[in-house]
Parts: C-alpha cells; sequence; structure tokens
C-alpha cells in the first residue's frame, strides 16, 4: 500500500565525490583530499552496483545512488506525496579512522546538505553526521549545526569503537539531550572490526544479517550502563534495523534482568518499558514473513502504538513500486506511523522553518 | 487461625532458614538478625523452593555505576532464577504488582504459652524456658 502525506524518517542522498564537498572544507582539508587523490568512501555496505544501494527503476546509469537532487525529489518527495523527509547520508566521515579526518567529512557533509539539499526543498530535513571517533568533536559538530532547526537528529552508525552505553560516549547523549535531538543509530558501522564475536564473516548476505547484533548490543549497552537514568530525555531511534527482531529481544532482556537485577540495580525498571519509552524504530526495512498475518501478531508483540516510524529508506531497494509498506501492518498503526510518531519523536517537525 | 509450633529458636539461629511444613503448607523460616521471617516455599514463578535460595540485603542505586546496600539479609533470590522477594512482604522486587510470595506471621513464644503442635512429643526433656517458634495459619 502507499502513504501519502506521511514523514518519511530515513532517506538518503548519495555523495556522488569527495569533490563536491571540498567547497565546503578548510584549506587545509581541501588541499589534504586534493593531493592524496582519495575518494569513493561510500559506506562497503552500500557498494555502488549492489542491488541494496538502489532500486532499479531510482538509478541513474553510473551515477552514485541518490545524488542527484531532481530525482530524488521527483521519486521519493513528490513521488511518495511525503510532507517531510529526513536525509540521512551515509558517508566516509561516520567511519573514518582518522579523528581529524572525520570530523572535517562529517562538517563538509553537514553544510552540503544545507545548502545543495535543504534549502531547495522545504519538505526536506536532516540528521548532523558527527564523527564518534572523538565525543568532543561530535560535540562540537553538534554545536556548529544544532541552531538549524532543519536538522532534527543526530546520526552515527550503530556499530561504533565501543559500546554505545559506556561513558566515553556521554558528552554526546548530553549535547543531545540539551538541544532536545534524538541520536539515530543506522545498520552500519566502522567497517573494521569484526561484525561478529566469532570473526570476519565471509559473505555480504552475513554482514548485512548481522547488523542485528549491533542493534541488539548497542541497546542493552545503552540500557544496562543506565544511559536512560543519566539523560530521561533522551530518544534514540534504530534506523534500518529490521523491526521483527525487538520483541524476542525484549522477551530475552526482561527475563534475565530480573535474574541478575542486583548487578545493574540503576536499572530500576523492566528493559522493555524503558525501550517502549525511549526507544523508536524506522519501518524499513520490515523483515517479516509472507503471511501478512503473522506479521501483525509480530508487530502487535512489540506491546506499544509509539515506537514505529514511516521510512521509506530511498533509493535503497527494500520494495518495488509503491508498496512501501508490507500488507499486515495493522491499520490502527499505520497513520500513527506516518504523522504521530515522527512529530513525537522529531519535535523540530512541528515547528515552521523561516 | 490457629497457632503451630514449627521449631525451637535454637534449630534456626540467625542467619540461617529451614523448610518446615505445616498442616500440608511447606513454609521457608528464615532467621535475619534475631528477626524471624516466614513464606511460601514455592516461588510464584515457577515453584522453585525459596527455603533454599540464598539471602541477600537490597542493592538499588539512582546513578549508573553507584550501588546502595541496605537491609542485609531480608531478601531471598529463588533458586531457580534469581528473582528478589522480601521477607518482610513476600513481594518480589522485578515485578511486585505481579508476583508475591505469601507471607506469613511468625512470632516467638515462650514454651509454657503453646497449644499442643508436632513438637510436643520432642518437648519430652526439654525445660519450659526453652523458646520456640510459632507459625500462625
Amino acid at each position: 500500500m502507499s502513504i501519502t502525506d506521511a514523514i518519511d524518517c530515513d532517506i538518503h542522498p548519495g555523495v556522488p565525490t569527495i569533490k563536491v564537498l571540498l567547497p565546503y572544507m578548510s584549506d587545509y582539508w581541501r588541499e589534504a583530499f586534493i593531493a592524496r587523490g582519495q575518494d569513493g568512501f561510500q559506506p562497503a555496505s552500500y557498494l555502488p552496483n549492489s542491488p541494496i544501494s538502489c532500486r532499479p527503476d531510482w538509478r541513474d546509469g553510473d551515477a552514485i545512488a541518490g545524488s542527484n537532487f531532481d530525482l530524488l525529489q521527483k521519486h521519493a518527495l513528490d513521488g511518495f506525496g511525503s510532507r517531510f523527509a529526513i536525509c540521512n547520508v551515509l558517508y566516509g566521515g561516520s567511519f573514518s579512522i582518522s579523528e581529524t579526518m572525520a570530523a572535517a567529512i562529517c562538517a563538509a557533509v553537514n553544510d552540503w546538505v544545507k545548502a545543495e539539499w535543504l534549502a531547495r526543498d522545504p519538505r526536506l530535513r536532516a540528521s548532523i553526521v558527527v564523527p564518534t571517533q572523538n565525543p568532543r568533536l561530535a560535540v562540537e559538530e553538534i554545536e556548529r549545526i544544532a541552531g538549524d532547526r532543519r536538522f532534527v537528529q543526530i546520526l552515527m552508525p550503530v556499530a561504533l569503537d565501543m559500546m554505545l552505553g559506556k561513558e566515553h560516549y556521554w558528552p554526546i547523549f548530553e549535547a543531545a539531550v540539551r538541544h532536545s535531538l534524538p541520536i539515530g543509530l543506522h545498520a552500519g558501522s566502522l567497517y573494521r572490526y569484526a561484525p561478529t564475536t566469532n570473526g570476519w564473516p565471509s559473505h555480504f548476505l552475513q554482514d548485512y544479517v548481522g547488523n542485528n547484533h549491533a542493534f541488539e548490543s548497542q541497546l542493552l549497552s545503552l540500557i544496562s550502563q543506565g544511559v536512560f537514568v543519566k539523560f530521561p530525555d533522551l530518544k534514540v531511534v534504530l534506523i534500518e534495523s529490521g523491526v521483527t527482531w525487538l520483541p524476542g529481544f525484549l522477551w530475552r532482556s526482561r527475563k534475565t534482568w530480573r535474574a541478575v537485577r542486583p548487578e545493574v540495580p540503576w536499572v530500576n525498571e523492566s528493559p522493555i518499558d524503558i525501550v517502549r519509552r525511549h526507544v523508536r524504530l524506522t519501518a524499513q526495512p520490515m523483515d517479516g514473513p509472507a503471511d501478512p498475518a503473522v506479521l501483525e501478531r509480530v508487530i502487535n508483540q512489540i506491546g506499544s502504538d509509539d515506537m514505529l516510524l514511516f521510512a521509506s529508506d530511498y533509493p535503497h531497494w527494500q520494495f518495488d513500486g509503491d508498496r512501501v509498506l508490507p500488507d499486515g501492518i495493522p491499520s490502527r498503526l499505520i497513520e500513527k506511523m506516518a504523522r504521530d510518531n515522527p512529530l513525537a519523536t522529531y519535535p523540530r517537525l512541528q515547528e515552521t522553518i523561516q | 487461625m490457629a497457632k503451630h509450633v514449627i521449631a525451637t529458636l535454637a534449630e534456626i539461629p540467625p542467619g540461617s532458614q529451614k523448610l518446615v511444613n505445616v498442616k500440608g503448607r511447606a513454609i521457608a523460616v528464615f532467621n535475619v538478625a534475631g528477626e524471624l521471617f516466614g513464606i511460601s516455599d514455592a516461588c510464584p514463578h515457577q515453584g522453585g523452593s525459596l527455603a533454599a535460595g540464598a539471602t541477600v540485603g537490597l542493592t538499588t542505586s539512582v546513578k549508573p555505576g553507584e550501588y546502595c546496600h541496605s537491609r542485609p539479609g531480608e531478601f531471598v533470590r529463588c533458586p531457580w532464577h534469581s528473582w528478589e522477594f522480601d521477607l518482610r512482604t513476600g513481594q518480589s522486587w522485578c515485578d511486585p504488582r505481579k508476583f508475591r510470595t505469601r507471607p506469613y506471621d511468625l512470632s516467638v513464644e515462650l514454651g509454657d504459652t503453646l497449644i499442643a503442635g508436632p513438637y510436643v512429643a520432642e518437648t519430652f526433656g526439654v525445660s519450659v524456658e526453652d523458646q520456640y517458634i510459632v507459625v500462625e495459619l
């Protein structure tokens, strides 16, 4: 089914080449990238020719997926009839090994998004991409950009240098809460740590499916380390996670918490209650069975109508035609997913932009 | 309600616990620093024996990384899934609304005020100053 006038909580403008970012960089970094001749910082999860990177009818020849503004406007904004769409740029700054290069690329991406995307269509909003490789630099970037109310979220890959709940990252949460910005955790990583506890998978199949490990571990880290106790106003959005892994994970977390509660005494309520209050998920893709009735049961097992956010994940190939939502999503949820939940999760969407 | 002798005080010294049966009901009895508690032995979760569980204090926290310990020995953790039960109220800590084990009123009474119970036969040769643990049910 198609949904019009929805708030699309995950679209991906693509950086075509580092060259488009150079005008937004300092003299030093412009010179550095030219001297090094480095380019092609697309994340390995979305290699240019891989099917997931771009739906065939959205492809623009050999161009990097999502890099053409006119096509994004035509497909994602006009095509879906969306009220707003949140731009989540997945690019090298988020996973550079060098902290300073990370900060330079992230800043250039944020300025590029402002100038060449947000400025050109009032329906567009964006996430601030930040260098988690150095939380102090991430906070600097948040402080630099957060005043522009079209930025509605702070974005990072879900898998990082270490467990996200550790105090190492708390300055980022403190800045997020100060600016009333949710933290968006997107499928992906820094691409330099083994994505499993048993080492490196040999195939993309394993790597992409294995994002679930990262979503579970990071979510449980946030809960166990007391991040939601320390930052009671913090909201976290899990983006492109697949959704249906959640109920079983919640049951297992609650069951184990009841047994080992004194180990984490600051977790003073069930992990399920914590997640229902603080965590949201974009509903693209929805990893479901063929039978819509089964998918409906799984969604109901999440036990909250407030958690799912409509998203197309444009231009990633997650659905064909206009079947942006699979059959089986309870009808009572669709309106909430398309408008109420995004507005509640991203309060800045309710503001009129001057 | 009737009073039943379930043990002598000497059988359950401070820091110890004992499973007793009274009128077909299994009761776990705990002596916490001289104060006596009795709760239904069957854990309301899946029936584990609370008399076999470890007693612990209460651990709470208002700040990640900090531990506040209080009420030493006043909780028992079921040996099966480690659920914590408050010996004073029978309440499960994690889900107090849904799970509680039934507490029993215990008191320590002097021998010459007792109504005859299972220990009557065994009091032979025991002085009347001995203290008995009595349960009311």
